[in-house]
């Protein structure tokens, strides 16, 4: 016992005066007061509102890293694999060798790339409202408004933004990047470009920095890995395009997810940074192609840097196969074909310098083999492109469009004599024509002011219309179009009819409706060119060649497949196709819809999903007009005097008969454009086949025999090129 | 002597008898318990809080911290055995070291990255001197109350008592250390208050506080004029606007910090304080250590702390009424003010009650400075305590013999 504690009772010790004791009290009191304020706030953050913190503090600190989902495969009709995903190796760069200073630069460099989004959007935007109120004033442009418009369509581009050079703090990286690049073949720039353009989408995951090294270059890394650090080799999948250039635009191609493409539906629930169908198929079916990425939880600190969690990782699901209806064996042949075919036709001295073609299954609507040329090599898409790389490949300084441009699909083309049987069609079920009616002869027909004329100005003579398919008289089809316009749109209703003019349904991005004209088209584009012509004070926006009314002219240039009529090689298999059908049920025929894929299957190759096509419409044709026609164009490829005959010459005509139509679509001030369309029936397996070479003469020349290749391989025949002399268009 | 409330009293000048010494306890027990467990809390807290901060080796800081614990309470013991009484006479001495040490400060100080000249880099460790000055300012402004306590009504005497603590606490700002520099003038005014200034006098004095106060904040940057740097402004009166701007440093700290505590819970997220461990609350070792302490050890672990300090405080209260001289009085006050202002300001910016001042939380903090600085106060109140006592003693002796 202390003798502090024996004295206590009775002796009160040094005297503590009543005025220090209430000081003192007061002292304690506000102690005891904010004692109790700390106390009661506590017990509200902690005890009251805990869950809700705990949640931020999780938001704050969690972070997943995707795993990149495997791919699924496209395949052929047979289940051959024509688009695969490889592993391969991937050099990447850990954020933690990043100094803050370079996250920095990466976040500078986000806001102003959005920034210039945001005012290109804006400029856009401006522009296209003056536009608009240019045009509603209705009245010629001032000088100041003309000059006002330039500088916005100037404002209006968008701004290309440099990724900043390393910063100068940053030495210890700038070293690693110096030793780093000659081993992986890039140069620093170009590291630190690709570690910015990655930070920028995804902060805390590595950054892939070159796929593929050689061995070499990964043994080295590899045995002298403390001379790297915050490198590391990876295994990752990436799109793999075994056979190149094949159906390269039908496939598409892939890539990270961009930023506007997350806002759209197609996209919804997808990660930054997932690779995504970018084109083609792989576009269209990317939702089942992609799979779902799964989730390597990290925890992030303060600064960014990711440390691993033992929470566990979401594998991911890798995606679903898709089965196409294209024949790989079809595929290759045909793209043998355009290529002979357009060596043929250079030979002979013609630029043909795009050329497109598809097979498909007159029945459904199932497409058999298709291509464009030029093509390109989907791998390509596996590195990043440069500048001049992507302007081949989208061809800005090509008039007909780059090797992206898929012209089987989106070609906007006139058809030359090809559209014939649609015409005849029209006719006949219209009653302008009669089938034993023969008329057309002389070499030209002369209506209004305007003379319009067989190719080298032959006179086939009068003809009926079985005669007049078989050798494409145009004579004949010109009469037949000045009959049809005073019966309003009958060429036009036809067209439609038989799939001509309107997207098709197709499983592919970016179709082009065309267009087939009519007198109410040519009022509205008349009127747009005005506006325009007005608004730019320009002599002519080119929307159309001159300002005039429909006239019979047009119509008798739509009956033989000029004019103003666009289409496609899809849309005019879709019309044979439909025609063909048509004929198969006695005149009552489903509009197909054409499409590539067949099915959706899982990883182990069990079906997912059958993807069934719905027929897009119904045409019911008279029978016994539809077998004139059918018989014209069979005539015109197995009759002496037909203009494919002799493309098809040793065809066995009985076993497999060819009902084809050359066509030959003009340019003014290029080479003529090849066409040919053919329907070859078979219990089993009949094929129409649509093939256009642009600037590559006459139908007969080019187009009819690389039709022929392609036949030749669906139904085993020997593959012969053979050229066709006839001069029709 | 008996004009004022409160006389010195003036010890005899001889040491009490042998017999008498070894009867009392040489330490305050509760005083001692309260100052131990914080120390072995800071320990324990910054375990965690620190491991990162050295590359490779995570003790380095609770070493280090240990270290400067275990030199605290030893000079805490000295300190104890040393009659307080006599530091009175070096009034001049020590107040000249305190005005030196600043000044020293700001012409060899160390600048840091901030462009704060806060310390002097020594071999083993950087001298904080506002921390120690707390200390100096404590003994020497006691004595010079005590000095005019005859003449504590005079509004002279608390202008200058008030004057000679501004001095240095303005020099302190300036380094920027806002928050030792409040500390100082809540000593003088603690000192005031107890050596019994009138009522009137301290209302004016309150008032003036709230007048600049107002100015500082309010006036002078409308007018242009920015006595304060942008930065702590923007801490001062972040706590009054918590989401205004999360962007903002000062909101940021106290939002991650109030986030940090929150997420403790009942019973704390140990080793998965993710805030902490995340460095999600900058200066989770120093200022905001309360937030490291709720995370970690949830409300348990911050009411434990909270007690602790509530027992810290109330001993130094009772040492204070238990003093045998006025001096004793007013030096147990000025450890009470710095205690209770760095306790209340510290834990309530971490709660998100206070201004962001930047004062550390007394033996939790970690830092060399501010430990043995609040440890030297501690042994200063140890002093008071023991001398208390013998003088105690020997009265009673005188009584009971």
């Amino acid at each position: 016992m202390s003798s502090i504690e024996r004295l206590k009772p009775n002796e009160p010790r040094t005297p503590v005066s009543p005025q220090l004791a209430l000081r003192v009290a007061i002292l304690g009191s506000i102690a005891l007061v904010m004692f109790g304020i700390i106390f009661f706030r506590l017990w509200y953050l902690q005890v009251l509102s805990g869950e809700q913190y705990v949640q931020q503090a999780q938001a704050n600190d969690q972070r997943n890293l995707p795993i990149a989902a495997p791919r699924g495969e496209i395949l052929d009709r047979t289940g051959t694999p024509i688009v695969t995903s490889n592993v391969t190796n991937a050099v990447q760069i850990l954020p933690s060798a990043l100094p803050a200073s370079v996250k920095e630069e990466a976040a500078t460099y986000q806001a102003a790339v959005a920034q210039a989004g945001g005012e290109y959007a804006l400029a856009k935007e401006r522009l296209k409202a003056f536009e608009e109120d240019l045009r509603n004033s209705k009245r010629h442009a001032t000088a100041s408004q003309r000059a006002e418009l330039a500088a916005l369509e100037r404002q209006a581009r968008l701004r290309h933004v440099p990724i900043p050079p390393l910063p100068r703090s940053a030495v210890k990286l700038r070293h690693l990047y110096d030793r780093l690049a000659p081993v992986i073949g890039l140069s620093p720039r170009q590291i630190d470009e690709r570690v910015i353009a990655g930070i920028v989408v995804l902060p805390y995951a590595p950054v892939t920095v070159k796929t593929d090294a050689g061995a070499a270059a990964l043994t080295l890394l590899a045995e002298r890995h403390n001379d790297f650090p915050g490198v590391r080799q990876e295994q990752v999948s990436i799109r793999h395009y075994p056979y190149g250039e094949l159906a390269a635009q039908v496939l598409g191609y892939v890539g990270q997810v961009g930023t506007e493409q997350l806002k759209q539906a197609a996209f919804r629930g997808v990660q930054q940074g997932t690779v995504v169908g970018q084109e083609g198929l792989e576009y269209f079916y990317d939702r089942y192609l992609r799979g779902k990425p799964g989730a390597r939880p990290v925890q992030v600190n303060a600064f960014g840097e990711a440390e691993p969690t033992k929470l566990g990782i979401v594998p991911p699901k890798a995606g679903h196969s898709l089965r196409l209806s294209l024949d790989l064996g079809l595929e290759q042949e045909g793209e043998k074909g355009l290529r002979e075919g357009i060596a043929i036709a250079r030979a002979g001295g013609k630029p043909a310098n795009g050329a497109a073609y598809m097979a498909m299954d007159p029945r459904n609507g199932a497409i058999l083999a298709t291509g464009s040329y030029p093509s390109f090599n989907p791998n390509v898409f596996a590195k990043p492109l440069t500048p001049s790389q992507w302007e081949a490949l989208i061809g800005v300084n090509e008039a007909g469009g780059g090797p992206l441009f898929n012209r089987a699909t989106q070609g906007a083309y006139p058809t030359g004599s090809t559209f014939k049987p649609i015409t005849a069609m029209a006719a006949l079920e219209a009653g302008v024509i009669t089938p034993g009616e023969a008329f057309g002869g002389g070499s030209c027909i002369e209506a209004g002011k305007e003379k319009f004329c067989n190719s080298g100005h032959t006179d086939y003579g009068p003809r009926d219309l079985v005669e007049a398919l078989k050798v494409s008289s145009d004579t004949y089809f010109f009469q037949t179009g000045e009959r049809a316009n005073s019966h309003g749109n009958i060429i036009q209703n036809m067209a439609h009819r038989l799939g001509v003019g309107q997207e098709t349904g197709i499983d592919l991005p970016k179709e082009f409706p065309g267009v087939v004209p009519d007198p109410e088209w040519r009022a509205k584009r008349d009127r747009e060119e005005e506006e325009c012509e007005r608004a730019k004070h320009v002599s002519s926006c080119g929307y159309v060649a001159e300002i005039r009314p429909w006239s019979v002219g047009d119509d008798m240039q739509l009956a033989v497949g000029q004019g103003d009529l666009l289409t496609d090689p899809l849309q005019m298999a879709v019309a044979y196709s439909t025609l063909a059908n048509a004929y198969m049920h006695e005149g009552h025929g489903t509009v197909v819809r054409p499409h590539l894929g067949m099915e959706i299957d899982d990883s182990k190759g069990g079906l997912v999903q059958s993807l069934s096509s719905q027929p897009a419409g119904y045409v019911h044709l008279n029978y016994s007009n539809l077998s004139l026609v059918m018989e014209g164009i069979h005539d015109a490829a197995s009759q002496p005097g037909g203009t494919s005959f002799e493309v098809w010459r040793g065809w066995n005509q009985t076993q497999h008969p060819v009902y084809g139509k050359t066509g030959t679509a003009q340019h003014t001030g290029k080479v003529d454009q090849s066409w040919y369309m053919c329907y070859i029936a078979d219990p089993t397996h009949p094929i129409v086949i649509t093939v256009t070479v642009e600037q590559g003469g006459f139908g007969a020349e080019t187009a009819a025999p690389i039709a022929r290749l392609i036949a030749s391989k669906w139904f085993n025949q020997p593959e012969k090129f053979v050229a066709g002399s006839s001069k029709t268009l | 002597m008996t004009s004022t409330a409160m006389s010195p009293i003036e010890v005899p000048d001889e040491t009490p008898v042998h017999g008498a010494r070894t009867l009392r306890l040489p330490l305050d027990p509760l005083l001692t318990l309260a100052t131990i467990g914080l120390g072995i809390c800071s320990i324990v807290t910054l375990r965690v809080a620190t491991r990162k901060f050295v590359p490779g080796q995570p003790r380095y800081y609770v070493d280090r911290q240990a270290t400067y614990l275990i030199v605290g309470l030893v000079l805490m013991v000295v300190l104890s055995r040393v009659d307080y009484s006599r530091l009175r006479h070096l009034m001049y001495g020590i107040y000249g070291a305190l005005m030196l040490s600043i000044l020293a400060v700001l012409a060899l100080g160390h600048k840091t990255a901030l462009g704060a000249q806060r310390a002097i880099e020594f071999p083993l460790f950087s001298f904080q001197a506002s921390e120690l000055g707390k200390v100096l300012l404590i003994l020497a402004l006691s004595a010079f109350v005590v000095n005019r306590s005859r003449r504590l009504r005079d509004l002279d005497t608390t202008a200058r008592v008030m004057l000679v603590a501004l001095v240095p606490a303005m020099l302190v700002i300036a380094q920027p250390d806002l928050g030792s520099g409040l500390v100082y003038m809540a000593i003088a005014f603690m000192l005031l208050f107890v050596a019994g200034t009138s009522w009137r006098q301290l209302t004016a004095l309150v008032a003036l506080v709230a007048v600049s106060g107002a100015f500082v904040l309010v006036a002078a940057p409308a007018a242009g004029v920015h006595v304060l740097k942008p930065y702590q402004m923007e801490r001062l009166t972040a706590f009054l606007h918590p989401s205004s701007d999360p962007k903002k440093k000062g909101a940021y700290q106290q939002e991650e910090s109030k986030v940090a505590i929150g997420a403790g819970q009942k019973t704390g997220r140990g080793v998965n304080s993710t805030q902490i461990k995340g460095n999600y609350v900058p200066e989770d070792d120093t200022d905001f250590i309360f937030a490291a302490v709720g995370e970690q050890y949830g409300f348990v672990g911050a009411a434990l702390v909270l007690s602790l300090y509530a027992l810290l405080i109330w001993r130094t209260l009772r040492i204070l009424t238990m003093a045998k001289d006025l001096f004793g009085s007013l030096v147990a006050a000025g450890v009470v003010a710095m205690l209770m202002f760095q306790v209340f300001v510290s834990v309530g910016m971490s709660v998100g009650i206070m201004p962001i001042t930047g004062v550390t939380l007394p033996l939790m903090s970690y830092g060399g400075s501010s430990v043995i600085t609040t440890l030297l106060a501690v042994g200063l109140l140890q002093s008071i305590y023991v001398q208390a006592g013998a003088s105690q003693a020997m009265k009673g002796r005188v009584y009971r013999y």
